[in-house]
């Protein structure tokens, strides 16, 4: 391979490999929602660029040699489960430090979590928008139903 | 017009990656994101706190309870808008007709062994909605799988079948109680004198003490969502896959 290429490669885009993938994946939503003539399709772009917000968001969130954002209590947890009423346990077991770069940052978990729910719904009703569409106009081609609108087209 | 959508989108792409040179390495613990208060304060702070040992559930549940409250909202009213848009109340009511039950759902193995498997899908998704603040869960991830499961006796029974047992206005009446037990719940801070969703004020009716009362009101809260979301994914479901009939499924 070409040296520049290497380097290129070597310093661009590996260290920056996650950012790579999310504007690959944002180029295809956006081109598929700007270019593509079926609104079906023009909705899978739109579910693609959702995709790659998300990747986005999450692969920021990541931190080296980090575990899950959930603290493991060293077989502890039936410890925690039965003292509802003492207080003394649970304080005394608490009072080990907590090393943030041990855990995965929980914000972008967060955050995401709830787009990926805002996400599915929009996608429903967006279907059930498009099924409203073919419904009444027999196509689902974005030129096609314009004709339609038109004052002069039939129907 | 495909050529301007092309250049349009390389001229996004090459801006977006011309300033990723700038963004922090991958997997660096000292990148912005990773070292701010926020973060930090809900790592080191959640469980002392809370006693909730899954951060993202303590921070949806809790810190940002709002967005979450709201959350279900928007998912109540996609399933609200779904029926205003597609349901047809013109066509055979699945009730006044009486369909046999060989016209729609899958073949003998599908009936099978979907029977084999739903109860385990259904007690795997109580128990992800139960267990969410200690393990990997919550309301919206329990809820999504209830809700499959639901749907998933739809592909095999077919939907008249599935909707003898979540019928259409009992999952509008589910989807209206989740959220009436989250923002109920929230109220009820507002009553025992402390501000709306701080869960801390429910201190005397929860057993333990006032952060136990954060870990019983996070549960509280997340079975509101898993009944709004298992209800609006079967509503969903069921509107788009009859084209707003609910009279014959898939």
């Amino acid at each position: 391979m070409d040296p520049i290429i290497a380097t290129f490669i070597e310093e661009n885009i590996v260290p920056n490999f996650n950012y790579w993938i999310y504007v690959i994946l944002m180029m295809i939503g956006l081109y598929a929602m700007i270019t593509k003539n079926n609104l079906i399709k023009k909705l899978i772009g739109m579910a693609i660029f959702q995709t790659a917000i998300i990747l986005f968001y999450v692969s920021v969130g990541v931190k080296d040699a980090a575990n899950i954002p959930i603290i493991s209590h060293h077989g502890s947890e039936h410890h925690q489960m039965t003292d509802l009423s003492s207080e003394t346990d649970s304080t005394k077991e608490i009072h080990n430090t907590i090393d943030k770069d041990k855990y995965a940052n929980p914000l972008p978990h967060v955050l995401m979590l709830t787009a990926i729910v805002v996400g599915v719904s929009t996608l429903g009703l967006a279907l059930a928008i498009s099924q409203k569409i073919y419904k009444s106009f027999g196509t689902l081609e974005e030129d096609e139903i314009l004709n339609k609108l038109r004052p002069g087209g039939h129907d | 017009m495909k050529i301007f959508g092309l250049i349009a989108v390389l001229v996004v792409g090459a801006l977006l990656l011309s300033a990723t040179s700038d963004f922090p390495d991958w997997r660096d613990k000292d990148s912005p994101a990773n070292e701010s208060p926020v973060s930090s304060f809900y790592i080191e702070k959640t469980e002392k706190l809370t006693k909730v040992p899954n951060m993202v559930t303590a921070v949806l549940a809790d810190y940002r309870s709002y967005d979450t409250m709201f959350e279900t909202v928007v998912i109540f009213i996609a399933g609200i808008g779904i029926i205003a848009v597609l349901r047809n109340f013109d066509g055979p009511n699945s009730s006044s007709i009486k369909r046999e039950n060989n016209d729609e759902g899958g073949g003998l193995l599908a009936r099978f062994t979907c029977s084999l498997i739903l109860p385990f899908i259904q007690i795997f998704a109580l128990y992800v909605v139960a267990h969410g603040h200690h393990s990997p869960g919550g309301g919206f991830q329990g809820g999504v799988m209830l809700g499959a499961s639901y749907i998933l006796a739809a592909l095999a029974f077919g939907l008249s079948k599935a909707k003898d047992i979540f019928s259409e206005r009992r999952t509008m009446i589910f989807a209206a109680v989740g959220i009436f037990i989250y923002v109920g719940w929230g109220v009820l801070c507002l009553l025992f004198g402390k501000e709306f969703l701080n869960y801390e004020a429910l201190d005397p009716i929860l057993p333990g003490d006032a952060k136990m009362a954060r870990s019983h009101s996070m549960l509280i809260v997340e079975i509101g969502v898993a009944f709004t979301v298992t209800a609006i994914m079967f509503s969903m479901y069921s509107n788009l896959s009859t084209r707003g009939r609910l009279s014959k499924g898939l």
